[in-house]
């Protein structure tokens, strides 16, 4: 009987009209941010804390320490048994897990949505009392070593990114590596990770996001109920990290790896994100990505270098627009069979001096015009992924307003726009490019003599 | 009246457990394709998954990596369209067409906006039914496919999923990874590459779900479009094959610091009567994400590694207990050891009541939450057709998993896991651990 009226009940929601993600927002006494995402399609629930800290918030000679303490956060606390809160999401049917950026860390559980309030009793009780015993630190400091292998040693391309990026970035921590170079993780212990937990770890240093099949006002008495009485930490400052000088000279460097299959070039620029620049800038940096090196038949690096050249087997672009400081736009080549990095670097030169000379193809515009304006139809179909939308927008300095803008500034977008912040980001002196080859290729492929080679 | 539903529907809620409730409907176009639907009319686009059994499995002798290097071909020209004009009509519809080969299948996953459906659907169809594979296209994308299967041979996961393949498959398509060698892709001709076409791409193997803005009468026309024109018949499908590789441990020299592990052994039919027993003890051994024996014991208690894990192979043609893992160069042969304890352990103790328990509410807890989206449920509806599933199956799989009682699990133990034939494929340059095969 009661199935049967549940079944009814979910006809009727499925029929309503697109209202069926209305975003609430609020900020409990505390200093906490909620934002509450409803999509009734399906009795499911996301629910994730994000913090306000992540690698780039890390005291010098401490890499590692924020991600270091994601892992440790699974622990036990005064009320939890160590690995509690996986064992309890599992036995509830849901799945859970946690990751660290640069600018935040966020854990997250999805599940029946009748679970909400288990899930926010255990994730307040782990904001603010944590226990880490030495044995703890000791096994969990041998996993993200572990994972560190993973990652990056066992990879030469991931070696090569994190060279890249300690020399793009010469003073703001975005240069360090997230996972933490392996020498500084080695000695990471309990005293680091406990204090960088009290500091960061608070209320009003925290957003809640809840996305599905729940009402606004439950979920925000339910925070209230639970997230409410936990302390702030007094005295927190803004997150001011260092800085970056002007550039002034164009990086180089060539990794060398017997593990390099495929050799390929990677370029990387510092670049504005949506919140150190306007967000029409990124909005415009958005397409230019997508211009260069989108779809290989319509893109222009894919037209020129894939089809018309045949210099590339591939080639790619990458902007992330979302950084509470300066962020990077990557583009790269992996050239074909016979084709040495040198020709592929410039050959993916000469195409952006040709955008630059000829100017933007209004078609092609318009066609990522349109397919990013059905991006915002297909986003309605994930309420994990709009959970996750708001949850980076608010801890990387954006506004729930920015949020709601971005949509329409992404619309606004002129060719002429892109072609005024293309020449804003790609100047050589703001860029570090990398070469990555196998020894028995380095020789010919090395660039300007200026890495010692063998032979 | 908004509110008013969802206050009743949040108490409801609270009383009812969440199950999948998907109301999946049975639909036969006109021209007698069968597709199952499942109208969703809220957000004003459609999910089509179309998936053909086979996949690269259908490789003829020697041509290794033809059925992949087709399917990559399938979205660079047809009708008279260029590989462009094809991407372009995609973008100014704002519609995402990808084609993927499996070992088993090729799938067709797309995504239009309602407005657009003939449109997108037209183009669709023109790949499937006509495609040009122009000499250009063939000679571009080959090139794609080598520099990818040269990086495939300096990579140490790549490098033990294909040991591992050639030890357990021998001569069987599944012996070699689907790609193909740089010789054999680099001797495949054009005509290689229509043959691959219409041994896969066939009316007699293709199964179709969609979810979303669309109605049973006007799924049934689309697809006599896109695929009434095709081929009744493929190729034969090819005979079963035995997971068979010598049991123990080998070792595939590589010089990196952290070794890569793939182990396995024999497993079971989805279609076994002891299946559901089988999938709860693979829960608990290492099928749950952190909450199984394998990641208590080598990540959490020892800090062996990243992340360990188990599976139930269960594909056309073979199954298999499979595993992975990554642990550095000396610390590999204690991981050895341990997963081969718990091995043995499963296999003379079984499991307990906690555990089983355990694993059920996790199981049919989580069951629900996959129904995630229109595209996921579409490519899980497919999925669902190839197994021989019913409609109601998402309603009554829970029920299987609760049906599965100790005595059985245990039981299904003993019989299944088989220390003794457990085999390890191990790549990198572990410290003190003897190979005792090749």
């Amino acid at each position: 009987m009661k199935r049967l009226i549940f079944a009814c009940i979910l006809t009727l929601v499925s029929v309503l009209p697109a209202a069926a993600q209305e975003v609430t927002d609020t900020v409990l006494d505390n200093g906490m941010d909620v934002v509450v995402i409803e999509d009734h399609r399906a009795p499911v629930v996301v629910h994730m804390v994000w913090y306000r800290a992540g690698g780039a918030d890390e005291p010098a000679g401490k890499s590692g320490i924020a991600h270091f303490l994601e892992h440790l956060l699974f622990k036990g606390t005064d009320d939890m048994e160590p690995g509690e809160v996986h064992r309890v999401v599992a036995e509830n049917g849901g799945s859970n897990n946690a990751f660290t950026s640069y600018d935040q860390t966020a854990y997250f559980e999805r599940i029946a949505a009748d679970r909400l309030e288990l899930m926010m009793t255990m994730e307040a009780d782990r904001m603010r009392d944590l226990i880490l015993t030495e044995e703890d630190i000791k096994t969990e400091r041998d996993v993200i070593l572990e994972e560190r292998a993973t990652r990056t040693d066992n990879s030469p391309g991931a070696l090569l990114n994190e060279q890249m990026q300690a020399a793009l970035f010469m003073n703001h921590p975005y240069g360090t590596p997230l996972i933490g170079w392996r020498h500084e993780m080695e000695t990471l212990n309990r005293e680091d990770a406990m204090a960088f937990y009290r500091k960061y770890y608070a209320p009003n240093n925290a957003v809640l996001v809840v996305a599905g099949d729940v009402d606004p006002d439950e979920v925000i008495a339910l925070a209230k109920k639970h997230y409410g009485p936990l302390e702030p930490t007094e005295g927190l400052e803004p997150r001011a990290r260092p800085l970056e000088p002007v550039p002034l000279a164009p990086r180089r460097m060539t990794l060398t790896d017997d593990r390099v299959g495929q050799p390929y070039v990677i370029r990387n620029y510092i670049a504005p994100s949506r919140a150190t620049g306007a967000q029409e800038e990124a909005a415009a940096i958005v397409y230019l990505s997508e211009l260069l090196g989108g779809s290989s038949a319509t893109s222009i690096l894919g037209r020129a270098l894939e089809f018309d050249q045949k210099l590339a087997v591939s080639t790619f672009t990458g902007y992330s627009a979302e950084a509470l400081d300066l962020t990077t736009f990557t583009m790269g080549v992996v050239p074909a069979q016979g084709v040495t990095l040198e020709e592929a670097e410039a050959a993916m030169d000469a195409e952006i001096a040709r955008m630059f000379e000829e100017g933007i193809d209004p078609e092609q515009f318009e066609r990522i015009k349109t397919r990013i304006r059905a991006n915002d139809v297909y986003a309605r179909d994930s309420a994990r992924g709009l959970a996750n939308r708001y949850g980076r927008a608010l801890t990387t300095g954006l506004t729930l307003e920015d949020v709601k803008a971005w949509p329409d500034v992404l619309q606004a977008v002129t060719p002429e726009d892109v072609l005024a912040v293309a020449e804003k980001v790609l100047q050589p002196t703001h860029s570090v490019t990398g070469y990555l080859v196998a020894p028995s290729l380095a020789p010919s492929l090395t660039p300007g003599g200026e890495e010692e080679v063998g032979q | 009246m908004t509110h008013m539903i969802r206050a009743l529907f949040a108490l409801l809620i609270l009383a009812v457990p969440a199950r999948a409730e998907v109301d999946i409907q049975e639909v036969t176009s006109p021209g007698g394709i069968e597709a199952w639907l499942v109208e969703e009319h809220s957000i004003p686009f459609v999910a089509l998954e179309i998936s053909f059994r086979g996949g690269a499995s259908l490789d003829d002798a020697g041509k290794r990596g033809a059925t992949n290097l087709m399917t990559g071909l399938l979205e660079e020209g047809s009708g008279d369209m260029d590989s462009r004009a094809f991407a372009e009509a995609k973008q100014e519809l704002a519609t995402s067409i990808g084609f993927d080969i499996y070992g088993d299948s090729i799938s067709v996953s797309s995504r239009f906006l309602t407005e657009n459906m003939d449109a997108s659907t037209d183009l669709i169809a023109a790949s499937l039914t006509d495609p040009t594979f122009s000499e250009e296209a063939i000679e571009r994308v080959r090139g794609q496919v080598i520099s990818h299967l040269r990086s495939r041979a300096t990579d140490p996961d790549d490098i033990a999923g294909d040991v591992m393949a050639a030890a357990a498959y021998g001569d069987h398509p599944y012996g070699r990874y689907l790609g193909g060698t740089v010789e054999s892709v680099t001797a495949l001709t054009r005509d290689d590459i229509v043959a691959a076409w219409r041994n896969a791409i066939a009316r007699d193997r293709v199964y179709v779900a969609a979810v979303g803005d669309v109605t049973p009468e006007q799924l049934g026309a689309l697809m006599d479009k896109v695929l009434g024109d095709l081929p009744e018949n493929g190729k034969d499908f090819p005979p079963e094959v035995a997971f068979d590789p010598e049991p123990g441990v080998s070792v595939t020299d590589f010089d990196t610091p952290q070794s890569v592990a793939r182990f396995g052994q024999p497993g079971m039919k989805i279609t076994d009567p002891d299946f559901f027993a089988a999938f709860i003890l693979n829960t608990v051994m290492g099928g749950s994400g952190f909450e199984s024996r394998l990641m208590d014991e080598v990540r959490e208690k020892r800090g062996l590694t990243y992340g360990i894990g188990t599976y139930m192979i269960d594909s056309d043609y073979t199954e298999a207990l499979m595993g992975s893992f990554s642990t550095v160069n000396p610390r590999m042969a204690e991981a050895v050891g341990v997963v081969q304890d718990e091995w043995r352990k499963m296999a003379e103790e079984g499991i307990t009541e906690e555990e089983l328990e355990a694993a059920k509410l996790y199981l049919t807890g989580s069951y629900p939450l996959r129904f995630d989206g229109n595209a996921r449920i579409a490519g899980m509806l497919v999925s669902m057709q190839m197994d021989g599933y019913s409609v109601d199956y998402p309603k009554t799989r829970n029920d299987k998993v609760n049906a599965v009682t100790l005595e059985e699990a245990n039981r299904v133990a003993a019989e299944l896991y088989d220390p003794d034939n457990l085999r390890f494929f191990v790549v990198g340059r572990p410290a003190e651990l003897e190979p005792t095969v090749n």
